[in-house]
Parts: C-alpha cells; sequence; structure tokens
C-alpha cells in the first residue's frame, strides 16, 4: 500500500531581512521577503529520503499561509515532493499556534496520512510546538527532534537529542515526526525537479473546506494576546582594539574592571 | 491569589536550575506548587528543595511510564493535577521536551501557549509574559486570552532565590491515557559531564566558530573558559565540522543562552548565531577580521589572532586571580 507522507512547510519571513510586525502586531508577512523556511527543508529531505526507500510513497507538502507562500510550495515541488496543498483564508490572518495546530489537523486528515513530517522549528515564531500539537489532535504518536529517523514496515525509529540525554525512540505509524538541522542536509532543486515542479498539482483550501468556522481561527479567535512590541534598543558601541601585542592582557584588563576576573 | 503550578526539571536524581528559576518567579504570580514527575528514590530530596525555593505544596508522581515513554505521560499527570488543583497557570522550563508538554497540556485544558518567555509579570487579566524575539531585534509583551495560562520560561530568565516555604508533599497516582504508551524511549544514554557549568546557567560563556580551525583548536577556548569557570559554547559551523559537541552549540538550532559575559573567538556572528547570544549583559569578540559583523555587538572587540590572545588572555587571567 501507498505510504502516504504529508510534510508540513511554513512560509517566513527571511532572517536577514528587515523583520517586523504590521499595525495589528502580527508578524508582517508582506513588506518583507519570505521563503520556505530554512529548517522546513530537512523535513522535506527527510520526507523524499523515506518516500524513495519505500519505494512506493506519495509526498505531500502542505503550508497554512497567505498568497505568496506559494513559492515556498513551489520549492518543495521542485525538490521532488509530489504534490502540494496551499490552506489560504483571510481569516486566518493572526492565527496562534493552537488555532494553527487546528486548520493543518484538518487539512492533514482530509488529505489522508500515514506519516506527518515537521521541521523541528519554524525560523520566525521558533516555538516548537506545532508537531505535538498535531499529534494531540490526530491522536497519534510524536516522535519529535529526530536527528536520525528511519521506517520499517509500519514503525517509525529515531535518535532525540535531548536537554540532559540521548533517546532512542520507536512508535508505530501512523505518527507525527520532527526532524533537526542534524538530520541530513537537504537536496538542491535540479534543472529537472524545477521544470516537473510546474505541471505539479497545488491544490487550494479555504477554511469552508476544511469544515471550519472564522471564529475558531485568526487574530479574534486567538487564545493568546499580543499587548506590546518593541524594538529593542540597539547594543551601545563599544570599544574596538586592534591586537599589536598586548590584546590578550589589554582584554584581561577590561574583564578586571567589568569584575569578571 | 491562586496556586502557580511549576513542572519541576530534573535530571541524574537532582533539581536543575531553571527549576528553581522557575520557582522563584512563581512567588510574583501566586502560590508556587511544585509538580515532580518520573524522580523515583530522589523524589523526597527534590521536593525539599522544591519547598527551599517557595513551593507551598509538591505533588509528586512516580511511574515507569515518564521513563519508558515520550512527553505523554507527562501530559497526562499534569493535566490531571491541573484538573483537580485549577491553578491560575502552569510554568514550565523551554526546553524541547517542556515545550512539548506544554504545548499538549494547553491543548487539553482549552488554554492559550506562550513560549520561550523571558520574564514573567502579574497583571490585572493574569500573567504578562516578554518574549524576545527575531533574534532578540524585539521584545513582545503577551498574555493568555483563555483558559489556565500555561508559559514556558527560558532557562536563566530570572535568577533563584530560596524563600523556605512548607512544600508540602501530596503523593498523586496517574491515571494515564491510551496515549501515554505511543512513543516508547528504546534506550537514553544521559549526556556525559563535563564538569564544566552547564551552558545555559552559566555566567560566563567562551564560545569557539570556525576560526578556532580544528578540534585541537579548542584547547584554547577551554582553557580560558576553565581559568574563568565558564562554560564552553560553539558556532554551529564549529559543531557541522566536528569539532565540538552538538550540545554546546549556541543559537537558534542550539542553546540559547544569556550570561553575565560572552566572548565569541572566531565567530563571525551570523543572524543564527546571534539569536542565541544576543541578550547576553556583556559581550566580547576576538576576531581576526574588523569586518566581521560580531563586532557590531560587543561591548569590546579586539582585532587580532585568536591562538595569539587567548594565551596570553588566559595566563593574564590565571595570574590575576592568583
Ligand atoms: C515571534 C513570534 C512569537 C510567537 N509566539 C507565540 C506564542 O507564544 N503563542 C502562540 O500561540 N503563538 C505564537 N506565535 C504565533 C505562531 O508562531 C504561529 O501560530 C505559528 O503558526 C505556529 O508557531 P511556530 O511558527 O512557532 O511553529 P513551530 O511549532 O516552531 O513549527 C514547527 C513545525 O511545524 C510546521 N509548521 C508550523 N507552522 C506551519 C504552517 N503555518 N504551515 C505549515 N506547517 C507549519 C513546520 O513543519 C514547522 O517546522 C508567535 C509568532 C511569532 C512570529
Ligand atoms: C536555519 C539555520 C539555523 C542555524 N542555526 C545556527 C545556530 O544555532 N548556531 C550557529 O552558530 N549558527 C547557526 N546557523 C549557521 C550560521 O548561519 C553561520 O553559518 C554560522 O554561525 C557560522 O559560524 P562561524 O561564525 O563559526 O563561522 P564563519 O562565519 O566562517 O566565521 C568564522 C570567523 O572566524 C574568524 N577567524 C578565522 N580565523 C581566525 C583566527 N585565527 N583568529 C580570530 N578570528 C578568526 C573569521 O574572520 C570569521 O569571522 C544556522 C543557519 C541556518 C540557515
Amino acid at each position: 500500500m501507498t505510504l502516504r507522507i504529508v510534510v508540513c512547510v511554513k512560509y517566513v519571513p527571511v532572517a536577514t531581512g528587515d523583520r517586523r510586525f504590521a499595525d495589528d502586531k502580527t508578524t508582517d508577512r508582506e513588506s518583507v521577503d519570505g521563503l520556505l523556511s530554512e529548517l522546513d527543508e530537512y523535513a522535506v529531505e527527510q520526507a523524499l529520503r523515506i518516500a524513495e526507500a519505500s519505494g512506493d510513497a506519495a509526498v505531500t507538502a502542505l503550508t497554512v499561509a497567505p498568497d505568496d507562500a506559494q513559492d515556498a510550495l513551489r520549492k518543495a515541488l521542485s525538490m521532488g515532493v509530489d504534490q502540494a496543498v496551499h490552506v489560504n483564508d483571510d481569516d486566518i490572518h493572526g492565527t496562534d499556534a493552537i488555532g494553527t495546530s487546528l486548520i493543518l489537523a484538518k487539512a492533514i486528515e482530509q488529505t489522508g496520512f500515514d506519516l506527518v513530517v515537521c521541521g523541528m522549528a519554524s525560523t520566525d515564531g521558533t516555538m516548537g510546538v506545532l508537531p505535538a500539537l498535531l499529534a494531540e489532535r490526530l491522536g497519534v504518536p510524536q516522535a519529535t527532534l529526530l536527528s536520525e529517523i528511519a521506517i520499517e514496515g509500519d514503525t517509525v525509529t529515531g535518535r532525540r537529542d535531548g536537554d540532559a540525554a540521548t533517546e532512542q525512540l520507536r512508535a508505530v505509524l501512523p505518527a507525527v515526526v520532527s526532524v533537526t538541522d542534524r538530520s541530513g542536509e537537504p537536496r538542491y532543486p535540479t534543472f529537472k525537479g524545477i521544470m516537473a515542479a510546474k505541471k505539479k498539482k497545488m491544490r487550494s483550501l479555504d477554511l469552508d473546506d476544511l469544515g471550519l468556522d472564522a471564529a475558531e481561527v485568526g487574530l479574534s479567535g486567538a487564545w493568546t494576546k499580543v499587548e506590546a512590541v518593541a524594538t529593542r534598543p540597539p547594543r551601545t558601541v563599544g570599544t574596538i582594539v586592534k591586537d599589536e601585542g598586548e590584546g590578550g592582557r589589554q582584554l584581561a584588563t577590561f574583564l578586571a574592571e567589568q569584575k569578571f576576573v | 491569589m491562586g496556586e502557580i503550578l511549576v513542572l519541576v526539571d530534573h535530571a541524574g536524581g537532582r533539581i536543575r536550575k531553571p527549576a528553581l528559576e522557575l520557582l522563584t518567579l512563581a512567588r510574583r504570580l501566586g502560590t508556587p506548587a511544585a509538580v515532580v514527575l518520573g524522580a523515583g528514590e530522589s523524589a523526597a530530596a527534590i521536593a525539599a528543595t522544591a519547598g527551599e525555593y517557595g513551593a507551598a505544596k509538591v505533588y509528586v508522581a512516580d511511574a515507569s511510564e515518564f521513563a519508558d515513554y515520550l512527553v505523554v505521560p507527562k501530559v497526562d499527570a499534569l493535566a490531571q493535577i491541573a484538573q483537580a488543583a485549577s491553578p491560575a497557570a502552569v510554568l514550565v522550563t523551554s526546553t524541547g521536551e517542556g515545550k512539548e508538554v506544554a504545548a499538549r497540556l494547553a491543548l487539553r485544558m482549552g488554554s492559550g501557549l506562550i513560549t520561550d518567555a523571558v520574564d514573567v509579570a502579574p497583571g490585572d487579566a493574569g500573567p504578562v509574559a516578554a518574549q524576545s524575539v527575531f533574534a532578540a531585534s524585539y521584545t513582545v509583551t503577551s498574555t493568555v486570552t483563555r483558559g489556565i495560562p500555561v508559559i514556558t520560561v527560558k532557562p536563566n530568565a530570572t535568577g533563584s532565590e530560596a524563600a523556605p516555604a512548607a512544600g508540602q508533599v501530596e503523593q498523586v497516582t496517574v491515571a494515564f491515557s491510551e496515549a501515554a504508551a505511543g512513543t516508547r524511549v528504546v534506550s537514553r544514554t544521559p549526556r556525559a559531564s563535563s564538569g564544566r557549568p552547564e551552558l545555559t546557567d552559566a555566567e560566563i560563556v567562551v564560545s569557539g566558530g570556525r576560526g578556532v580551525a580544528g578540534p585541537g583548536g579548542f584547547s584554547v577556548v577551554e582553557e580560558l573558559a576553565d581559568a574563568l569557570d565558564a562554560a564552553v559554547g560553539a558556532s554551529r559551523a564549529a559543531v557541522d565540522a566536528g569539532w565540538y559537541p552538538h550540545t554546546n552549540q549556541v543559537g537558534q538550532t542550539g542553546k540559547q543562552v544569556s550570561p553575565q559575559l560572552y566572548i565569541a573567538n572566531g565567530i563571525s556572528g551570523a543572524i543564527q548565531h546571534r539569536a542565541g547570544m544576543q541578550t547576553s549583559k556583556t559581550i566580547v569578540a576576538v576576531n581576526k577580521d574588523p569586518e566581521a559583523p560580531i563586532f557590531d555587538l560587543v561591548d569590546y572587540g579586539l582585532v587580532g589572532d585568536l591562538f595569539e590572545v587567548l594565551p596570553q588572555l588566559t595566563a593574564e587571567v590565571k595570574a590575576r586571580k592568583a
């Protein structure tokens, strides 16, 4: 039977760009360039490796995001993903993590899945909670933060490098996994891949299609509220000294003045 | 004031420093109540320490499930305790696991979730959490508007101060859900201790990057760290090259540190590295390239070769300390 893999990818503002907040205190996703989260490229890579190893698999890339995210999905398709699903609805604007997990879970259920592959965290929200939330909502095991992953039959195994220990995990499919940036370098899209991606199916869904009500999501449906955003005062420029042979000792004097020595 | 549930992070039979910080912080919000899960024989000692740091009550649950399965047993326990105690908030340490536990707990309780707080203060409508976002270029304050607020707090967000309280132990027998046994932890290898301070707890962090050029090069970094009683950090470039373990990586996909002093050696200062150290109190960099972006952050920057500078600095620090 075909192994159905859904890989969740987020469209995020470029980290080296001028990331900021819009007037309604949500992340500005319009005037800042976006891309497929670099950490989700690792998820795409592992989904593709698992699909290749299985010989009979279908990989769907899924995102919840505004219009511009088409490019991110296109990138996943050109890496080798078979098809894409784009959940896009103006009412989703401002959704928090709990709400996002509701939308993603509905879309995953509708797509059909044996394995959901996520990145370890987004590069903008950086919460690292969506995979756990999806497992809770879908009622399947979570094998998350894996730096090594393998599927054998209906079992997923992997290595999780935790804070205090390294753990070997095992769970039975269907399951949700997330993979770290140590799981294996993502491939670059080939020219052939880029051409093939143009012909691949990209499905667009709105809240209606998922049977969701606008009141359950978006800024008004959120269970958290951003009260204020403030730019951090830039660090005051310090002393820059060129080493002329005494640099180490000069630095020691600075550290002593600051009472670190 | 209501009870503030604090999930106590522990490892190797010992309470971890972030748990003491959480208990200290919880006292601002209400009456701290610690939750100690799967601590086995160490539970009594951990509960006693929690009491010293202000826990009026300590919920203790022990079962093999906590060690045998991932995340969900802890969620089951917390949900059950929260159901009975109706706390005013739940605080969890922002580790990979802590955030996953907090998220599933929030969803089950119908609560909003805030992660990676660097401060939590009492407010009219419940706790107000501050987050440092977009690689620490913004500070965002937010509240939970539905349910019992579930907030994860970064290590080192606050200091820890003892404030003895009753620490009355209440044993809890957890009725585990069917989902609890979903993901088996087949084996667990505790991280070997380096004998140095924990990266996220340390007052001083000395880091090395690609400029350290080879595993042998890290000895100059380690020697300085030891002279300063500091933890050792590494950039991803140094970790990817295999020169230093991933547990020491500082940055977006490593540890986020906020020490009193951060010394970056042979590190250029990429945004993803900055995301892990930009909130450090005092920042020092040693780099041979005067144009390196790390110099935009520093209180003191030294343009020079780290192999010349660090041994001299280490010797001088030792001499001054002697
Ligand atoms: C700076 C900042 C702070 C925030 N803080 C909070 C907060 O404290 N509480 C809160 O409820 N919300 C918060 N949000 C909103 C939250 O980030 C979004 O709701 C987001 O959709 C989910 O969180 P994340 O991006 O951190 O995802 P993570 O949990 O870090 O994402 C993990 C993985 O889930 C998948 N994934 C995540 N989002 C999507 C998506 N939209 N489409 C497809 N796959 C996805 C990807 O595989 C990703 O690698 C914050 C947002 C920002 C920008
Ligand atoms: C999604 C994502 C997540 C990432 N997460 C992280 C993360 O968690 N942590 C992290 O660090 N990076 C992370 N990165 C990588 C990051 O972008 C940089 O590539 C990395 O930080 C560079 O490491 P570096 O500064 O050691 O190396 P380089 O950028 O190569 O800098 C080396 C520096 O050493 C200096 N130097 C060389 N020789 C000497 C000498 N003898 N004496 C003094 N100075 C010398 C050079 O002038 C140079 O400035 C991430 C990237 C992505 C895309």
